[in-house]
């Protein structure tokens, strides 16, 4: 007997008529994230001691940090979002967002200036004089 | 005797997902030889290698291709290994099969969906691409990152997947796999698609093997040859089964990539029950002097990864060389003597990755 076999689709035609859609309504729905998603890098200019690991260790060359300025600047269109800053923040300053940087329609540089200072150190009591 | 004529084929054409040409030389409608030209989208990427530091070049090595990114991120790690001597711990090993199967099981449905659109079938095409979207949300879920994971790094991984999560993994695979047999009996059975794939672009096994074909391609023409079997990382501690076809046309390719998902289903399987508990990583001091031919088994055959390091923090040398450089030749070999209608789907049945071959 030869099986013709050109209804093999049927079955999966049938499955998906039956079930809900795999596509989401986005925008009206927002799009699934996990925790772990890369979407884009945040700072808490707080915190932040402007030494600049994160510059020498961003594979793209997105962020400069200037330390006499006090600005620490992200380019988002250069950036990856390869999480190799956030990794390497030696104050654990720098955070992942789960969400997608907005989209633009020029090329510009973000600069967040840094607010964080420098706690000043008691002076230490000299106790040969006391 | 008739008249050639030369039709060009690409860089822009609705069937190729990425740009390559060829000049067709064609007898009426008869292919007689192919051209291939390549140098469309190069990108400079081992010229990079001298600036930047060598443990920062594993997020570029990554970037060379978009879908099978993990394997080149882990290929250019395990060189780097091999040349600083490191021992890699057992479960950052584990995890690299894991997340290179799981890449193995995407680029595969995806080219399923490419290669059913080349054909016509565009409900298959959604369908391969609807169970791809599960595969790249467990991805998502373990690493962060749907196609370019970023989970690699040198002298391990850098992020676990915890235990629950891993079992959680192996309980999904049975409904994935329930999908996949639903889309493979489709691909393997259905009477217009054999119709349209069986004596198309046929490759003999002699050709395949001296023309340098790899992956897929060669194992559709009969040639036993996978690098996986080499037993690198923590394939040696897995076994599975070598698909080959004799058949040696585009329905044959096409069968090997769909038998390979059930491998790599059973290889995540066997890895997420084997994995000891333990460090995913180790602390890396020193710099890289050497060079080391990186080897590993992608979706689309044997890539090698050249390093050479001179004790600096800057590599002098990575040269990358994919599976679809090696399958061009064979893909010129298959596209002599067919019709100029069939040239679509020969292209798409090596599965060409362009962005991979010029870097």
């Amino acid at each position: 007997m030869i099986r013709v076999a050109y209804f093999e689709m049927t079955k999966t035609a049938i499955k998906t008529l039956l079930s809900t859609p795999a596509t989401i309504l986005y925008p009206a729905q927002p799009a699934k994230k996990t925790a772990l998603s890369r979407g884009h890098v945040t700072i808490d200019e707080s915190r932040c001691i402007s030494c600049g690991t994160c510059q020498r260790k961003c594979p793209s060359q997105a962020i400069v940090v200037s330390k006499e300025a006090k600005t620490w600047q992200i380019d988002r269109l250069r950036c990856v979002v390869c999480n190799s800053c956030v990794d390497t923040c030696p104050v654990k300053c720098l955070f992942m967002d789960t969400q997608y940087s907005s989209p633009v329609i020029a090329r510009s540089v973000e600069v967040i200036a840094i607010t964080y200072v420098k706690p000043v150190k008691p002076e230490k009591k000299d106790e040969a004089s006391a | 005797m008739t008249k050639q004529i030369i039709v060009p084929f690409g860089p822009q054409h609705p069937v190729l997902p990425e740009p390559i040409h060829l000049d067709l030389v064609l007898e009426d409608e008869r292919v007689v030889d192919a051209i291939p030209s390549i140098g469309y989208i190069h990108r400079g990427f081992e010229k990079l290698v001298e600036k930047r530091e060598y443990p920062e070049y594993v997020y570029i090595a990554e970037r060379t291709c978009g879908i099978c990114s993990f394997i080149h991120g882990a290929t250019y790690c395990q060189g780097i290994e091999q040349i600083m001597n490191l021992d890699v711990p057992e479960r950052a090993q584990y995890l690299r099969v894991i997340w290179s199967e799981y890449s193995r099981m995407h680029s595969h449905l995806l080219w399923m969906g490419l290669f059913a659109d080349s054909f016509g079938f565009e409900n298959l095409f959604m369908n391969a691409f609807r169970i791809r979207e599960r595969i790249l949300d467990v991805m998502e879920q373990t690493t962060g990152g749907r196609v370019i994971q970023g989970s690699c790094k040198i002298g391990g991984v850098r992020r676990d997947i915890s235990n629950e999560k891993l079992d959680e993994m192996h309980r999904d695979l049975d409904s994935i796999e329930r999908e996949i047999r639903d889309l493979t009996t489709v691909f393997l059975q259905d009477d217009s698609i054999k119709h349209r794939l069986r004596n198309v672009g046929r490759l003999s096994k002699e050709d395949a093997y001296h023309l340098g074909a790899s992956g897929p391609t060669a194992r559709g023409s009969g040639v036993a040859i996978d690098l996986r079997k080499t037993g690198y990382g923590a394939y040696g501690k897995l076994s599975f089964q070598l698909v080959t076809d004799s058949c040696g046309d585009c329905y044959g390719r096409c069968a090997v990539r769909a038998k390979e998902l059930f491998t790599s289903i059973d290889l995540i399987r066997q890895a997420t029950q084997k994995i000891p508990d333990g460090p995913i990583d180790i602390k890396v001091t020193g710099v890289p002097n050497g060079e080391f031919f990186a080897r590993a088994e992608q979706p689309r055959g044997e890539l090698v990864h050249y390093i050479k390091g001179n004790g600096t923090k800057f590599l002098v040398r990575s040269r990358i060389r994919t599976p679809t450089l090696t399958n061009i030749p064979p893909l010129v070999r298959m596209l002599q003597g067919c019709e100029l209608a069939d040239v679509p789907v020969i292209v798409l049945s090596i599965d060409p990755c362009i962005s991979c071959t010029e870097r």
